[in-house]
C-alpha cells in the first residue's frame, strides 16, 4: 500500500523577499525549505510506516529541478519513494493539483494521501482539497490528530479559537495536515546517507497527458506593501510611560 | 454585469460578524446581489440582508455543517443562479468549503484572503509569503470565487434599503465522503483572533506558562483576544490556536500589544497590518520596536500590571 505525501518547497520563514521583474521574487540567496506544514505530512506518515512496515511512503512534488532538494531531505527523514514531476515555473493550484493527482493515479496503490494545509508562499489554501477532490477522496483540512478506527480514520480538525471538528473518512482519503499534528523528525546520517542512493523518478506535464495548461488565475503584479512609518518610544519611569501609552491610545489613536 | 452571489456564514444559527463586510462590498458594487443562507429561520437575518435583491434559503431537516453537503449545494445553487462573482469570508469554514466548491462547479476558479477585488476587471490583491508582498491577480474563467479577509473591507449599514425576495432551496444531499461526527468545543471562551479588534500577545519573554494569567487580565479588561507568538508555542508557554504570524494566524485588529515578543519578520508578517501595534520590551535592541507604533522598554513584568491599574482607571 503506497502512502503518498505531496510537498513543496518554499522559501524558508525567516527568508526576506525580494521582487524581481515585478511578477516574481529574487531567487538568489534563499534559503529553501520543505513547506513547514509537509513535514507534518511527512512525519505522520512515516509513523504509519513505523507501525505497518509494508506501507511505502511515497513524496511527490512539483517545480523545477531546485525542488530535488527538498524531496531529498523528505527521504532522508525515511519515505521510501519521491516522484518529481518536473516543470520550469511554479504553476496554479488547479494544475499543480491535477498534475499532482494524475501522478498518484499513475503510480496507483493509494492507501492515503497527506499534504500540509497550505504553502507558506502562495498561501493559496487550496490546493490539496483539489487533488482530493481530483482524486475522488473524502478530505479534511487543518488536521491536528489522526488515528484508525477499524477501517475508518478520524481526524480533528481546529476551526475557531480552540474549538474542533471531528471527522471520519473512509479509505483511503487525504489529510491536510497543521501543526500540532506531530512532532516531525529530523533527518538521522544514515538517513542523508541512504537518500542520496534513491533515484528520483522524473515524470512531465506531457507525460501526465497535461501539453496544454492555461492559467486561469495569472499572477500580474508584486508589490511590497507600504512600509509603517517609524513609530514612538515612550520615555520615562515605567509608571509614567504607561499613563501616557494609556493616554495615545485613546486620543492619538483613538482606539481605546 | 455578472450578478453576485455572497455566502453568508453562520456560527451557532449567528451571523458571523464579518458577513456585514462582505454584504457591504457586494452592495457597493451596484450590482443585483443574491445572498446564499443556510437557515430554516430567515427573520432574525433580515434587517442585515437588506439592499440584497435575493436571498436563497437553503432548508434541510439537518443545516449543520457538512463539507459535501454544503459543497455540493452551493455549486448547484452558484450554477442554477449564475453567480459569476461569489463571495465569501475567509474563515475557517470557507478554507474547508470554497476549493471543494470551486472543483464542483467546474470552470471555476477561487482566490482567497482578498484584501482588494476589482469586480468589473476579474482581479482580485492578495497577500502572499505571509503578506512580506502582495500580489494582483487577474482571473480568467467563467466563475470567480473570491474569499476576504476579515476586519478589512468597511461595513455600512444597508440603511433605507429595501427587503430581499426570499427563494427556498432544498439541501443538496449527495454522497457524504468526509462525515464531521461532532464539534468539540474549546473548554474555555476564547476570543477569536481573527475577528477581533484587540489582541494581546505573548513572546518568550513571558517566560512561563503560568504567566499568562497576567496578559489575560489585560485582556478580559479590554475584551482582547489572546495571542502568541511562536517562540512561546515552542516552548509551550501557549497553545497553537494562540499563535500569530507565518505559520499560525494572520490577524489585523485595531490594537495588537506585543509583550515580550522581539519581532522576528515570521511574526510580524502575522499581525503586521493591525491598526496600531504596541511593543512591550525589556530590550531596546528588540526588532518589534522598528514595526510598532508605540513602544516602552522596560520589563513587561512590570509594565503590564501598571498597564492593568491605569487601564483600570480610565476605563471605569
Amino acid at each position: 500500500m503506497n502512502v503518498y505525501v505531496c510537498i513543496k518547497q518554499v522559501p524558508d520563514t525567516e527568508a526576506s523577499l525580494n521582487i524581481k521583474e515585478g511578477k516574481r521574487i529574487n531567487e538568489e540567496n534563499i534559503k529553501w525549505v520543505i513547506n513547514p506544514y509537509d513535514e507534518y505530512a511527512i512525519e505522520e506518515a512515516l509513523k504509519l510506516k513505523e507501525k505497518k512496515p509494508e506501507i511505502k511512503v511515497v513524496l511527490v512534488t512539483l517545480g523545477p529541478v531546485r525542488v530535488e532538494s527538498a524531496l531529498r531531505s523528505g527521504l532522508a527523514m525515511g519515505a521510501d519513494e519521491a516522484i518529481h514531476i518536473e516543470v520550469a515555473d511554479s504553476l496554479e493550484p488547479q494544475i499543480t493539483a491535477r498534475a499532482l493527482a494524475k501522478a498518484i493515479e499513475q503510480e496507483g496503490d493509494i492507501g492515503l494521501v497527506f499534504t500540509g494545509k497550505q504553502a507558506i508562499d502562495d498561501d493559496a489554501y487550496q490546493t490539496h482539497l483539489f487533488i482530493a477532490e481530483y482524486l475522488g477522496l473524502p478530505a479534511a483540512t487543518n488536521v491536528t490528530a489522526f488515528s484508525f478506527q477499524g477501517d475508518k480514520v478520524i481526524v480533528e480538525r481546529e476551526i475557531d479559537e480552540g474549538s474542533k471538528e471531528k471527522i471520519e473518512m473512509a479509505l483511503p482519503c487525504l489529510v491536510g495536515a497543521s501543526k500540532g499534528l506531530n512532532t516531525p523528525r529530523y533527518a538521522s546520517l544514515m538517513g542523508i546517507m541512504k537518500a542520496k542512493k534513491i533515484a528520483l523518478k522524473k515524470l512531465t506535464l506531457e507525460g501526465l497527458g497535461m501539453k496544454d495548461i492555461r492559467h486561469k488565475v495569472v499572477a500580474e503584479k508584486l508589490v511590497s506593501p507600504p512600509e509603517k512609518p517609524q513609530g514612538k518610544i515612550i520615555q520615562g519611569e515605567p509608571e509614567e510611560a504607561v499613563k501616557e501609552l494609556v493616554r495615545l491610545l485613546r486620543e492619538e489613536a483613538k482606539v481605546l | 454585469m455578472a450578478n453576485i452571489g455572497v455566502y453568508i456564514e453562520l456560527k451557532e444559527d449567528k451571523l458571523k460578524k464579518s458577513n456585514r463586510e462582505v454584504l457591504g462590498f457586494a452592495r457597493r458594487s451596484g450590482r443585483d446581489v443574491t445572498a446564499v443562507i443556510f437557515t430554516n429561520n430567515i427573520v432574525p437575518f433580515l434587517e442585515d440582508l437588506k439592499g440584497v435583491k435575493q436571498v436563497i434559503q437553503v432548508k434541510g431537516d439537518d443545516l449543520a455543517y457538512q463539507p459535501d453537503i454544503y459543497a455540493d449545494t452551493l455549486a448547484a445553487v452558484i450554477k442554477e443562479y449564475k453567480l459569476e462573482d461569489f463571495l465569501a469570508i475567509y474563515s475557517a469554514q470557507a478554507r474547508d468549503l470554497f476549493p471543494r466548491v470551486t472543483v464542483r462547479v467546474g470552470n471555476a476558479s477561487l482566490v482567497n484572503d482578498c484584501l482588494a477585488i476589482d469586480l468589473d476587471n476579474h482581479q482580485a490583491t492578495r497577500p502572499v509569503y505571509a503578506g512580506k508582498l502582495l500580489c494582483n491577480y487577474k482571473i480568467e474563467d467563467e466563475f470567480r470565487i473570491f474569499t476576504i479577509r476579515q476586519n478589512i473591507f468597511p461595513v455600512e449599514p444597508a440603511g433605507a434599503a429595501g427587503d430581499p425576495q426570499v427563494q427556498a432551496y432544498n439541501l443538496v444531499k449527495k454522497e457524504v465522503k468526509s462525515k464531521i461526527l461532532e464539534v468539540i468545543k474549546s473548554a474555555s471562551k476564547k476570543i477569536d483572533l481573527v475577528e477581533a479588534e484587540i489582541i494581546i500577545s505573548g513572546g518568550r519573554g513571558i517566560k512561563a506558562k503560568e504567566n499568562f494569567p497576567l496578559l489575560q487580565e489585560v485582556a478580559d479588561l479590554l475584551g482582547a483576544g489572546m495571542g502568541a507568538s511562536r517562540a512561546a508555542v515552542d516552548a509551550e508557554y501557549a497553545t497553537y490556536d494562540m499563535q500569530v504570524g507565518q505559520t499560525g494566524k494572520v490577524v489585523n485588529p485595531k490594537l495588537y500589544i506585543a509583550c515580550g515578543i522581539s519581532g522576528a519578520i515570521q511574526h510580524f508578517v502575522g499581525m503586521k497590518t493591525s491598526k496600531i501595534i504596541v511593543a512591550i520590551n525589556k530590550d531596546p535592541e528588540a526588532p518589534i520596536f522598528k514595526k510598532a507604533d508605540y513602544g516602552i522598554v522596560g520589563d513587561l513584568f512590570k509594565v503590564v500590571p501598571l498597564l492593568k491599574k491605569e487601564l483600570e482607571a480610565v476605563l471605569h
